[in-house]
């Protein structure tokens, strides 16, 4: 593999091999070195070799491996000649995040720290399985076409949230009957729940603000309280990514390809269009959970602040496929960073760019950046997506204790309601330095930071 | 025990060996239990037929893993062992399933996909509702997937979608 280092801030794999395109990976020495102990480059260069592609196949500074594509990989097709591949996607398609806001300040929050979290853990189902509302399957089709929006025509949160997601909390194109049984079975007693693993709810103070009048523009203010909800389309996106994996490649098969798991149908095929329906009905699905726990949340800091307001700053999906710029884009573990003046983001947010929401692990700060019109130039407007993995989760069992997450957390005083247990693979030993990640971000114009935030409390299945 | 896991960035991988191919899923099964619920001792309460068919056994693991991701979604079921479990070919005319696959050399193909597969199992568990997990295992996925048979004994790896 030829890596050559293009500037502080970016490397290259030019075409190689089966390679239709170069890759390009947006990273420092540091980072770099982290990016290279995995198959992360391997599985770009794979990605790589996919027919269809347009310029190259981007890798943010939080990439690290994962199946098929790598996590924070962006790869774009042209309309004419693209194949959509399901493992591309992943399997929890639109996992993604929502940022709240509020007029709460940090000590305001702070005699109620413990009861509001508490609270929220008691009121949002998290963890493996079931534990949802009982929504009958019905109800569910209508989700998948409807997005967040249902939630809105049922009370679970008002119409100015709308505006304020990405694709307006519901996309386009979503056809329930491309959905199987089996996926609909698997998400109706899911809806409205967080799950587990790196899914979160954190509560967190606006620390440093760093452009004063985007920071206002997305009404954040420094020593306020904020609220970032991380979770996708639980076992209904799981299923359609898996479903639809094993169609094509009983279809298509994967002769010639490097991973099975890249399987692929050509996007005009009758499988390929049936797919992406699925997709956006998992993308819907997933907009409309985050709405439904985002209300709840919003429910119990109104109860106990009267007066206060807890409102939505935006909602963003890391893991999608969508029709930009007559493109196709692909985004696993990649966030859109649309920049000023572009017509796809809310006439609020016109002027300054959309909102780029950057978590960081557990126990650090997350960001939040606003989207550039370099990103619509190198890297098809699209930015990292969190701190991104260092190092396996069987290193952290092998290298970390319960001790040694309960100290870090005690002393930056960050309040835990979840088990422990599953702490120790979220570690922030177990990710990469987000300041770095962010750092990169920021030099090589994928987003430019907004604000920085701080997490005192921190909700996990 | 005769699975292990592996190092992997992002998700997690591990390779489970048997006797037989029946053993070395079985095996599987268990290493994609322990993958969700850790350490915790499964009570042996409820009683499911599964049966599941492919046209490799590649497709074949995967579809019999992604069973049980089903029935914890689905049927709130969690599983403690696996027991009765066979599976054999089912010669079927040359109307392959897939013909496609990417047999490289070293990836044996202990039974050979000349037809249908098809695995029959009991699986024994409980309520998942009953436990308390902290691992979400969001798929089973074909990267990294391999079945080889090596000497006397069957090699099973598999990544699974944290």
């Amino acid at each position: 593999m030829n890596l050559k280092k293009i500037s502080e801030t970016e490397y290259q794999i030019p075409q190689e091999g089966k390679m239709q395109v170069p890759v390009k990976i947006f990273a420092d020495e540091k980072l770099m070195k982290s990016i290279k102990q995995d198959e992360t480059l391997k599985q770009a260069m794979n990605v790589a070799s996919l027919p269809g592609l347009i310029g190259n196949v981007i890798l943010c500074p939080d990439a690290h491996q994962g199946y098929g594509m790598p996590i924070g990989g962006i790869a774009a097709f042209s309309l004419d000649s693209a194949v959509i591949a399901p493992g591309m996607i992943g399997f929890d398609i639109n996992c993604g995040v929502r940022l709240l806001s509020t007029d709460i300040t940090a000590k305001e929050f702070a005699r109620n720290r413990k009861k509001i979290i508490h609270n929220i853990k008691r009121t949002i189902p998290s963890g493996i399985g079931q534990g949802g509302e009982k929504y009958s399957q019905e109800i569910i089709k209508q989700v998948l076409v409807k997005g967040a929006e249902w939630a809105v025509e049922n009370s679970l949160g008002v119409k100015e949230d709308l505006i304020r997601c990405e694709e307006n909390g519901k996309i386009k194109g979503a056809n329930p009957e491309d959905v199987s049984q089996r996926a609909i079975a698997r998400g109706t007693p899911q809806l409205g729940t967080l799950g587990a693993g790196n899914h979160f709810i954190d509560i967190l103070i606006i620390d440093d603000i760093f452009q004063p009048e985007i920071a206002k523009i997305f009404n954040l203010k420094k020593g306020n309280i904020a609220i970032l909800i991380h979770c996708g389309s639980r076992g209904l996106g799981h299923q359609i990514a898996s479903d639809y994996l094993k169609k094509i490649d009983e279809e298509y098969g994967s002769a010639n390809l490097p991973d099975r798991e890249l399987v692929n149908a050509p996007i005009n095929s009758k499988l390929g269009q049936s797919y992406l329906s699925a997709m956006r009905c998992a993308v819907n699905f997933a907009f409309c959970n985050r709405q439904i726990i985002m209300h709840k949340i919003r429910e119990i800091f109104e109860r106990e602040y009267l007066n206060k307001k807890v409102n939505l700053v935006y909602d963003i999906a890391h893991n999608i496929a969508k029709i930009e710029s007559k493109k196709l884009i692909v985004r696993k573990g990649a966030t859109r960073a649309f920049g000023p003046g572009n017509k796809e983001i809310p006439i609020i947010y016109r002027k300054s760019g959309q909102p780029v929401l950057i978590p960081g692990s557990m126990s650090t700060c997350s960001f939040v950046l606003v989207g550039t019109k370099e990103a619509e130039k190198i890297s098809f407007a699209s930015s990292a997506h969190g701190a991104g993995r260092a190092h396996s989760r069987s290193w952290a069992h092998k290298e970390l204790t319960s001790e040694d997450v309960k100290k870090i957390l005690a002393k930056k005083d960050i309040i835990l309601e979840g088990s422990f247990k599953g702490t120790l693979e979220e570690s922030e030993l177990a990710y990469k330095d987000i300041e770095e990640v962010i750092d990169v971000t920021e030099k090589s114009g994928l987003s430019k930071k907004v604000a920085s935030l701080k997490p005192i409390a921190v909700v996990i299945g | 025990m005769t699975y292990k896991f592996l190092p992997h960035t992002g998700d997690v991988k591990f390779q489970a060996e048997g006797k037989t191919l029946e053993e070395a899923f079985s095996e599987a099964s268990l290493a994609l239990k322990e993958a969700i619920s850790g350490k915790i001792k499964i009570k042996e309460k409820i009683r499911k037929n599964i049966s599941m068919q492919a046209g490799d056994t590649e497709s074949l693991l995967y579809n019999f893993l992604e069973e049980f991701l089903y029935l914890l979604d689905a049927e709130d079921f969690i599983l403690s062992k696996i027991k009765s479990i066979s599976i054999n070919c089912q010669k079927s005319n040359n109307q392959l399933i897939n013909k496609k696959t990417n047999n490289k050399a070293n990836k044996v193909s202990p039974i050979s996909a000349e037809g249908t597969l098809n695995l029959t199992a009991i699986a024994i568990g409980d309520q998942a509702s009953n436990y308390k997990f902290t691992n979400d295992v969001k798929a089973i996925t074909y990267n990294d997937m391999f079945i080889k048979k090596q000497k006397d004994k069957f090699i099973v790896q598999a990544v699974l979608d944290v």
